[in-house]
């Protein structure tokens, strides 16, 4: 068998060559172009990223948690259908969202066209969409599920029965919610929030279509715009040390709770809702989604019949959806085989060395991109040179590059980028199986595998289902890594995507958007549907 | 579903990486590094195998990214060209020596001097012309003359602009600041800051749709876009002015290209940009995006030509690059966004 004792250590390890890339530089000097941020934009830039993290965060607790709260414990219209197309928003890249939102709203969209025509007004009173409120309100809209998926996790396997104790102990409903039923799933929503807050602080392509200027945005503009790699990977790196911080200080208020809840009950007895506040959740659920999804949808559908003639070329298609597809699936599962790897090794072996191992391995996720797209490509490209100087030097080989241009780095570059993402769900599930459960199992003389198969597994699945599906769609709306580390002719669905925007043709790139959306509903449909009892 | 037995499956891993292995670089071939997306590249390469026999093989990535993935790969490069859609990030590339300076008779009499590299690191291989947009409900032509007169005050709240994140503004005001110098030129974007009717756009169509739709009068964009639009929906309320007709000239970018230090097929490249400059490739080149051809002997396609004839700044793009920091850091301290 296998040691899980290093696995965690070793992913560590991976994240590190990067971050190890970008710290390099931190002593370097770049003090001119820092005289010249702090004199110019990087209090506002501060500010502007405080409010952006800030506001999302409070957004998507509010729309995740009370989404997963009714369709998790209560009895509506639709309920069954909504749980699982309250996921659909995920399958949306939000710099598309975010195009989209822009091109209905805006001064030019048909909203405001028509309003104008109808009320003969300049509509000065309008909401500038492009403003601060309107950035927050698309990454809400976009990053919403990772806090519902989690939350619903939560909800789903304990929500109903700590209501019921709360009720018993003479609670109201309300009291119940907020002082039992909260509390109690906080890892999983905390693992939500930090996956939103992440991504935000990560974000480029959505911030970019508002114009709405960064922390990334600055080290973007440090790196490519003022040509100083130096004063970008100082910038990167303060960003690393935040997050870190961050996630030290979750991991603490995590760590002195202790959740005992064990297994779902078979069959959860809904709360029936009647009568009017039928129609307010269902409104509430109905509406959200109309906003997240099916209206940005509708808008690219249009779009795409618009340049259906001039671009569509089946061969050229499927090759990219096959590319897109093998590249998701493929990552999804080694993704998860090393999370789990790393999760069984912490349970084994829960000190703090490993305990950090894990987190440092989760950082990956809130680095800007391009930032981490070329802090894996250097120490990978460097092996490869390594190597093909051995070879060369001991067999007398020309080898060529062995490692660059293989799907292999664009794994390992995933590997890196989205093991948080499958980190929270799997570990969130894996609090579940409690030591309790493998006494129980043990003196039924179960042990070992036969215990991870017959006893684990089922206990984790709906985790393990939930973190395949978020890397499963990732993965396919990333784009730096998709476009560095890319063998030749490996064109994905989200390079189609990037080729478009980035000479401003929004609407050409609705086609490939649409598909990409498609694409990402598959594992959704197949997978979330079976976590729902 | 996962299997129980990970350790099979971890060996399983390894085994899959290696049926992805991909064979090393031919002869016979020019690899292509071109932040130029592939629909404005991949029909000058085809007619280039076609005449030459000699195959291109090319990624797509942006500037920076292809630059540090350049840095990166040092002498084990693959890549024999550095295509860009801007002289700032070519000037970049040849600063940090990722560029071999090549001598070609042929580059150089297609190539006028000033859209090339002093010292034959870089090439223009289309121009792309920064200029004025106005709509032609609201504005006369006669009340336009230049980009430094965007900040009289007579057109307070009536200026559109695009980021100043994007290199296409940060090479105009560069050679703004080549031209007039430092002080004078954060006076003008001073001005142009404080009448703008709002907030700056994300990107050129953007803006030409705030001009059509009467949000503003002006704006400032490369002529393609313009193109795009009006091919779309001909009846827009929109027309181009040619700025600084007595004095500098219009403002010009170029998408251009560059051998690699380490080009291990530098005939070839060679080849393949001298191509790019002949007459059989220039209008090619030039036309799929309503650009104008960098080489003087060929006319632009007639639907660009329409727009008229224009005297274009003969000042070295060479400054965009060398004073592109100095343009960013000047913009950030005029407030514009």
């Amino acid at each position: 068998m296998i040691s899980w004792r290093w696995v965690p250590f070793v992913a560590a390890a991976l994240v590190l060559a990067p971050v190890g890339v970008i710290f390099s530089s931190v002593l370097a000097p770049a003090g001119e172009i820092w005289q010249h941020l702090v004199e110019t934009t990087l209090i506002s830039l501060l500010l502007n990223t405080f409010w952006l993290v800030l506001g999302v965060i409070v957004g998507t607790a509010l729309l995740g948690i009370s989404l997963a709260w009714f369709t998790a414990v209560y009895e509506f219209p639709g309920r069954r259908f909504f749980s699982w197309a309250l996921l659909l928003p995920m399958a949306i890249p939000a710099y598309v969202t975010a195009f989209v939102a822009l091109g209905l709203f805006d001064f030019t969209g048909p909203i405001q066209t028509t309003l104008r025509a109808w009320l003969d007004s300049d509509l000065s009173w309008f909401p500038d969409i492009r403003g601060r409120l309107g950035v927050i309100i698309v990454m809400t809209l976009a990053f919403y599920p990772y806090v519902y998926l989690l939350a619903r996790n939560a909800f789903l396997s304990q929500g109903k029965r700590s209501l019921e104790v709360a009720q018993s102990l003479g609670f109201s409903r309300k009291q119940g919610f907020f002082k039992v039923v909260l509390p109690m799933a906080r890892p999983w929503i905390a693992g939500g929030i930090m996956l939103v807050s992440m991504e935000t602080l990560a974000d480029f392509g959505t911030v970019a279509v508002f114009n709405y200027n960064t922390f990334t945005t600055a080290i973007y503009k440090a790196w490519f715009s003022m040509f100083s790699l130096h004063a970008a990977s100082q910038l990167a790196s303060l960003l690393i040390i935040i997050v870190f911080i961050v996630i030290v200080l979750e991991q603490q208020f995590r760590s002195r709770m202790r959740y005992a809840e064990a297994k779902r009950s078979a069959r959860v007895q809904r709360i029936q809702l009647a009568g009017w506040h039928n129609w307010v959740v269902t409104g509430f659920v109905v509406s959200v989604l109309f906003f997240a999804f099916f209206l940005p949808v509708a808008q690219l559908c249009y779009w795409a019949m618009q340049s259906f003639a001039q671009d569509y070329d089946v061969g050229r298609y499927l090759e990219f959806l096959w590319h897109s597809l093998t590249l998701s699936g493929l990552a999804a599962l080694l993704i998860c085989l090393v999370v789990i790897a790393m999760v069984y090794a912490l349970r084994r072996y829960p000190d703090s060395a490993t305990r950090y191992a894990v987190r440092t391995a989760t950082i990956g996720y809130a680095l800007p991109g391009t930032v981490l797209a070329i802090g894996v490509y250097v120490p990978l490209v460097w092996l490869d040179g390594q190597l093909s100087e051995l070879a060369l030097r001991w067999f007398q080989i020309e080898t060529g590059q062995l490692i660059q241009g293989t799907l292999a780095i664009m794994l390992i570059a995933y590997l890196i980028r989205f093991m948080a993402v499958s980190h929270y769900p799997i570990d969130s599930a894996m609090q579940r199986v409690t030591h309790s459960v493998d006494e129980a199992a043990m003196s039924l003389g179960v042990h070992g595998w036969a215990m991870i198969r017959t006893v684990h597994i089922p206990i984790l699945k709906p985790g393990i289902f939930t973190a395949a599906t978020l890397v499963f769609v990732d993965v396919m709306k990333e784009m730096p890594i998709t476009l560095m580390t890319r063998p030749f002719g490996w064109d994905t669905l989200a390079v189609r995507i990037y080729e478009m925007t980035s000479e401003g043709q929004w609407e050409q790139a609705a086609l490939p958007a649409v598909t990409l959306i498609l694409a990402g509903l598959i594992p959704i449909y197949l997978f979330m549907r079976q976590t729902e009892i | 579903m996962v299997s129980p037995n990970l350790s099979r499956f971890l060996i399983f891993i390894p085994l899959l990486f290696s049926l992805f292995i991909i064979h090393p670089a031919h002869a016979n071939e020019v690899v292509v590094y071109s932040a130029r997306i592939e629909q404005l590249i991949k029909p000058m390469f085809d007619a280039f195998t076609q005449e030459t026999g000699i195959k291109v093989k090319y990624t797509t990535d942006n500037e920076g990214a292809l630059l540090a993935r350049l840095e990166a790969e040092g002498k084990n490069t693959p890549a024999d060209v550095l295509i860009t859609a801007d002289v700032g990030n070519l000037w970049a590339a040849a600063q940090k020596g990722l560029l071999k300076p090549v001598k070609s008779e042929v580059l150089e009499g297609n190539i006028p001097a000033h859209l090339r590299d002093p010292d034959n690191a870089w090439f223009g291989l289309s121009i792309r012309a920064r200029t004025l947009v106005y709509n032609t409900k609201k504005v006369k032509p006669e009340e336009l003359s230049t980009y430094e007169n965007l900040a009289d005050p007579k057109w307070k709240k009536r200026l559109c602009l695009r980021t100043s994140k994007k290199v296409y503004n940060q090479s105009l005001v560069a050679m703004m600041i080549a031209e007039h110098g430092a002080a004078e030129t954060e006076k003008i974007v001073k001005g142009w800051v404080a009448n703008l009717a709002t907030d700056p756009l994300s990107d050129d169509t953007r803006a030409l749709e705030f001009v059509a739709a009467g949000r503003c009068d002006v704006t400032l964009v490369n002529t393609y876009y313009f193109g795009r639009l009006m091919k779309q929906d001909p009846n827009l309320p929109l027309a181009i002015f040619w700025p600084n007709q007595d004095s500098s000239g219009v403002h010009v970018n170029i998408s251009g290209a560059g051998i690699t230090r380490y080009a291990r097929n530098e005939q070839a490249a060679i080849k393949l940009l001298e191509f790019l400059s002949s007459a059989k490739a220039q209008n090619l080149f030039a036309d799929v995006n309503m650009e104008y051809p960098v080489n003087p002997k060929i006319a632009a396609d007639p639907f660009v030509a329409a727009w008229g004839d224009f005297k274009q700044n003969p000042m070295n793009l060479v400054k965009a690059g060398e004073l592109q920091t100095t343009a960013v850091k000047l913009m950030d301290r005029a407030g514009y966004r």
